[in-house]
């Protein structure tokens, strides 16, 4: 079992936790200015990279708080976790690689 | 006489408690400190068990968890048999009952060892060869005969009537084994003050000194030694030795599971006492000193029972005071089974050796056996083995550089020890994904690059000599801890080497012998070459195909030989073969740890609400809503489901019904901008809802499509008490936490689940108002005053309470929130109340027939996560004004938007008596062809005895557009026609739930 490191309990097993999918997609602040295109683009349209994963997870049996992480998709490693609206120390790879 | 091979003294046995056990219901009598098989084995008693395909008489191979060959059933009273024991492992003690397996009628006269006889048709790749044709043949022929052959052992059939615990544990270092290397680990670590736990599958810690009679550690006996650093152990605080304790899985981040065999061993287990504990150990830091497995010589006929391997011979004579026979011949190619001689022939057996190895290759071991006046011969083959049930002589030859062999010498025997080097146990590397490396001067896989904070020490990582074993586990444990103290160890050298050997030269027909590599697969030396000789190349598909490596040992005294036959069949060096992937678990570990306590009412938590007893009490049948279990209905004596739900349903319509609607979810919404975030997360507005009225809240996901429903009342400016679905709960409530933290974290909002904290009573029906009356206190409940979907606060029989004029069944109704431990009390005073009115409780089968005969949809059943507002006919609660709401942008998406949606409507049956089935599709025309065009599906059918019919609501595409006309629903005798219709079935104007 992981364990994952929530920025505001420290470290905990895995099943504290529920991701929620790829993390840094703002809600855009006016969606009926988007077009049908760039609205479907932002509901449905998510990075599948093969390397480093910015996610969002939550705390739910702990903190019960939102948070962010890079996550390798392929050795499965937590390479760092950090509060919401807080930036990570590198960017990750968004480009999804066969 | 008792226990005829039992020596005169030595061993770690206590002589003054003797036990007494069965086999096969005749009594085996040993010592405390006996295993089953060494108790066996005192007995002289070597046939224990008959292999998996051939049915071979087989006995006891190994003295440890490695053991292939020797699997009881084990009884150990009433529910309580256990198949495929491993007799080395299974402590001996009075009362046990061991049974031999795989056999009919007996172990001595088994008639499945026709099989043998038939050896040359049970090839590898045998069913999958043989059963392919004629095909209509694997139903009913093939497939019954291979089910009824397959298996070992019987599975207990009644439900195990022990318990399990669980256990998590939290150490600075963990050390697996408990043998030389495993204890200087831990007591280098231990000498840090880190918090260790040392873990050792044996009934014993010690691993190998506990059969080391002859060596010295630093000066003393290693007995001794083991004394003193044992006691050292224990005397430490922040040590934790566990016995009888598998580390069995190795999983992420240093994850490590362990199986504790609490009470098996002991006699009369006190009854508090679990029979088995899972462990769950998150180490900083771990030390893996597993030890080694001793690997057999493959020759025909290696598996007679007498057979053994040289170290377990040994382990036999210097731990248990047993001897496995009293003439026995090691056969090896490797030094350490001059110690095991040396040890057989101090213990006063008669003693010969067989050495592959050249004379010169040979070390100081072989002068010092000769000069101990045992006969050894170097430069020598094993062609085979002699006897049936027992081995009674080994056959040899001298073999030159070439591989020829000179002529045969039988050596008469009843026990033979055999020995082909060692292969370290790195099971527990390997599940931690750390990568292996071949290691050529020791022919073994041992541990390479680390993927987690590991190391391993001592034999496991390929480390034979004592000393050096002592060494390397102290500076690993030191390490582990943080330090980095070092110790020398001075010890007797230990006899190590060997010729790697694959299978013993022989002059005989290699297609005629059985060589066996895989004991308790019955897989041979031939099955391998053939499976590679037909095109399995890698070694994972050479598992698979002959099924060597598999089964409850998992290959851990064969798969070196079997790499080491694959790879010399496709010419390649070892490594180039690759080894199996290791899997969890080590050993078997039974269901019933892994299971722990989460059995019957701990399985998964039931919820009930503060009315259960007393609906139990009134005859109410449940049914589970989520985790809830709720009221189904309330039937008098007499009564089936339809007649209760028809009187429920009467009774509401016509009086007054009670019904406990405490399951609803409940979220108490606060904060200065909590009318903003009801703005931006409902479809509907709230901004200029007042204090006291309540409103139907419809909340969408971002896609546009309804997630849950309820209503929600404003209880001051910035306060609302909002609820939901009862299977919604938890969902909604993350929902808007997740739009709060990471949307709108300016909001300042406050989300509290009340579910728990209010129960409700729902009073329904005509006659609601006047039962209430008499017990509410500070609210005004005339129309005009209390209207419906308003919301009060005051009291009822002096509790304080939300009473809302709300109705889920269309007629005059209240909900009742009062707090949950008071609601008991409340309930009993309603339902008293309303006994001169003829109140009468009803359950959620009514609930659901009086809402859909008003067509109120249930988010779950009319909703499938694909339904908007509009399809369901709720686009009118849509605030218009409202630039924004999540999902809100996602309905004016084209499919959203697009023609030929699937709309809600109310179907109604040409027979008024015929219920449609709940997802039953729905077609227009019957002699279109098939695959038909399915418009939709029945959402949600009942017996409506208000309308005297049956009714049903449906989605179905362009449905409102449908109205009136005729279309087709399946039912499991064919299509039935119905007709389209509104889908309000009852008092379509709302004038009751107004009155």
């Amino acid at each position: 079992m992981l364990l994952i490191a929530c920025p505001h309990c420290g470290n905990r097993p895995e099943t504290e936790f529920r991701c929620g999918g790829q993390a840094h997609i703002a809600r855009p602040t006016d969606p009926a200015a988007l077009d049908d295109a760039a609205w479907s683009e932002h509901l449905f349209v998510r990075a599948n990279p093969r390397g480093v994963h910015a996610e969002r997870w939550c705390h739910v049996h702990g903190c019960g708080r939102w948070f962010n992480a890079l996550r390798d998709t392929v050795s499965d490693r937590f390479i760092e976790t950090y509060p919401a609206g807080a930036e990570p120390s590198r960017s990750p790879d968004l480009q999804t690689r066969a | 006489m008792a226990q005829p091979f039992r020596l005169s003294r030595g061993g770690r046995i206590d002589r003054t408690r003797p036990i007494r056990f069965t086999f096969n219901g005749r009594d085996v009598h040993g010592f405390q400190g006996d295993t089953v098989a060494s108790a066996l084995l005192a007995e002289g008693r070597h046939l224990v068990g008959r292999s998996f395909k051939y049915h071979r008489p087989r006995g006891i191979l190994s003295h440890g968890s490695d053991e292939p060959s020797a699997l009881l059933s084990v009884d150990r009273g009433p529910g309580r048999i256990d198949p495929n024991n491993r007799a080395s492992v299974v402590e001996a003690r009075d009362g046990l009952k061991t049974r031999s397996q795989n056999h009919w009628p007996s172990l001595e006269h088994d008639i499945g060892a026709v099989n043998d006889l038939l050896s040359p048709v049970f090839v590898a790749g045998f069913y999958y060869k043989t059963f392919m044709w004629p095909r209509k043949f694997w139903d009913k022929v093939y497939e019954p005969f291979i089910r009824a052959a397959a298996g070992l052992g019987k599975a207990p059939t009644e439900a195990d009537p022990d318990r399990y615990a669980n256990r998590h544990a939290h150490c600075d270092v963990l050390v697996v084994g408990a043998g030389p290397a495993g204890l200087a680990a831990a007591l280098a670590a231990a000498r840090t003050g880190k918090r260790v736990i040392l873990a050792d599958e044996q009934a014993e810690p010690g691993g190998a000194l506990l059969h080391e009679t002859r060596a010295e550690i630093d000066g003393r006996p290693a007995s001794d030694w083991l004394a003193a650093t044992l006691a050292d152990l224990d005397a430490r605080e922040n040590v934790i030795l566990l016995s009888r304790t598998t580390v069995f899985g190795y999983y992420n981040h240093n994850h490590v599971a362990m199986a504790e065999r609490v009470t098996d061993h002991l006699p009369n287990a006190s009854g508090t006492a679990p029979r088995e504990r899972l462990w769950q150990v998150r180490a900083a830091e771990v030390v893996l000193a597993g030890g080694s497995h001793e690997r057999p010589l493959v020759f025909a006929d290696n598996d007679r029972p007498g057979i053994l391997l040289a170290e377990s011979v040994r382990v036999f004579v210097n731990r248990y005071g047993v001897a496995p026979g009293r003439r026995i011949v090691f056969a090896t190619s490797g030094a350490s089974a001059y110690t095991a001689a040396l040890d057989a022939k101090a213990a006063g057996l008669h003693v010969a050796l067989v050495d592959l190895r050249p004379e010169a290759d040979c070390g100081p071991e072989l002068r010092q056996l000769r000069a101990a006046g045992v006969e050894v011969l170097t430069g020598h083959t094993v062609i085979g083995s002699k006897g049936a049930k027992r081995v009674t002589g080994l056959l040899v030859a001298p073999v030159g550089s070439d591989g020829r062999c000179g002529g045969h010498r039988l050596l008469p025997c009843d026990c033979v020890g055999m020995s082909g080097g060692w292969t370290p146990a790195v099971h527990l590397f390997s599940q931690s994904r750390g990568k292996l490396v071949y290691d050529a001067e020791l022919d073994a896989f041992v541990p390479g690059t680390s993927a987690q904070a590991e190391r391993s020490a001592g034999s496991a990582k390929g480390t034979y000599d004592l000393a050096a074993c002592l060494g390397e586990g102290y500076a690993a444990g030191a390490a582990a801890a943080g330090s980095a103290e070092r110790r020398a160890f001075t010890a007797t050298p230990t006899a190590t080497g060997f010729l790697p050997v694959r299978a013993m030269p022989t002059d005989a027909n290699p297609t005629k012998i059985r060589a066996f590599v895989d004991f308790q697969n019955d897989v041979t030396a031939k099955d391998i070459k053939l499976a590679v000789r037909e095109g399995f190349h890698s070694i994972e598909h050479v598992k698979r195909y002959t099924t060597t490596g598999m089964a409850t040992d998992q290959g851990k005294t064969s798969n070196m030989n079997a790499l080491g036959i694959v790879a010399g069949q496709l010419d390649k060096a070892l490594p180039g073969v690759g080894t199996t992937t290791f899997r969890p678990p080590y050993t078997p570990v039974t269901f019933g740890a892994l299971v722990g306590p989460a059995r019957h009412a701990l399985f998964d938590p039931i919820r009930t609400t503060p009315i259960h007893g007393w609906a139990e009490a009134h005859g109410a049948l449940f049914e589970n809503v989520a985790l809830w279990r709720r009221a189904w209905y309330f039937p008098k004596p007499g009564e089936d489901m339809h007649a209760a739900v028809a009187r429920e349903c009467a009774a509401v319509r016509e009086g007054v019904g009670i019904f406990d609607a405490s399951t609803l979810g409940k979220i108490e919404i606060v904060g200065p901008d909590a009318a903003e975030f009801m703005n931006r997360l409902y479809i509907n507005p709230w901004l200029k809802l007042e204090p006291g009225r309540c409103r139907y809240g419809l909340m969408l996901k971002e896609d546009g499509y309804i997630l849950d429903d309820g209503v929600v009342a404003r209880v001051a400016p910035d306060c609302f008490h909002v609820t939901t679905t009862t299977g919604g709960a938890a969902r909604v409530l993350a929902h808007m936490e997740d739009y709060l933290q990471t949307e709108w974290p300016d909001l300042q909002v406050f989300l509290t689940s009340t579910t728990e904290q209010w129960a409700v009573i729902a009073l329904q029906g005509p006659k609601a108002r006047a039962v209430i009356a008499p017990l509410v206190e500070g609210i005004d409940l005339s129309p005009e005053a209390f209207p419906h979907m308003a919301m009060r606060t005051g009291t009822i029989c002096g509790v304080p309470i939300r009473l809302f004029r709300v109705s889920f069944t269309g007629e005059l109704g209240f909900e009742i929130n009062v707090p949950a431990d008071q609601a008991r009390a409340v309930w009993e005073a309603v339902y008293a109340a309303g006994e001169p009115y003829g109140i009468t409780p009803y359950g959620t089968e009514t609930m659901h027939v009086l809402r859909a005969e008003k067509g109120y949809i249930i988010v779950g059943q009319e909703t499938d996560g694909t339904v908007t507002p509009d399809d369901v006919g709720l686009a009118g609660m849509i605030a218009k004004a409202k630039k924004d709401f999540v999902g809100k942008r996602s309905l004016s998406r084209p499919d959203v938007v697009a023609a030929g949606r699937k709309q809600l409507v109310g179907l109604v049956t040409e027979d008024p008596k015929r219920v449609l089935d709940e997802g039953a599709q729905i077609v227009a025309d019957t002699d279109q062809p098939i695959p038909m065009t399915m418009l939709g599906h029945v959402t949600s059918s009942y017996w409506s005895p208000n309308c005297g019919r049956s009714i049903a609501m449906a989605l179905v595409a362009d449905g409102r557009a449908l109205q009136g006309s005729t279309l087709h629903v399946t039912t499991p005798e064919g299509f039935i026609s119905v007709t389209v219709v509104d889908p309000v079935f009852l008092d379509p104007k709302g004038e009751r739930i107004n009155a």
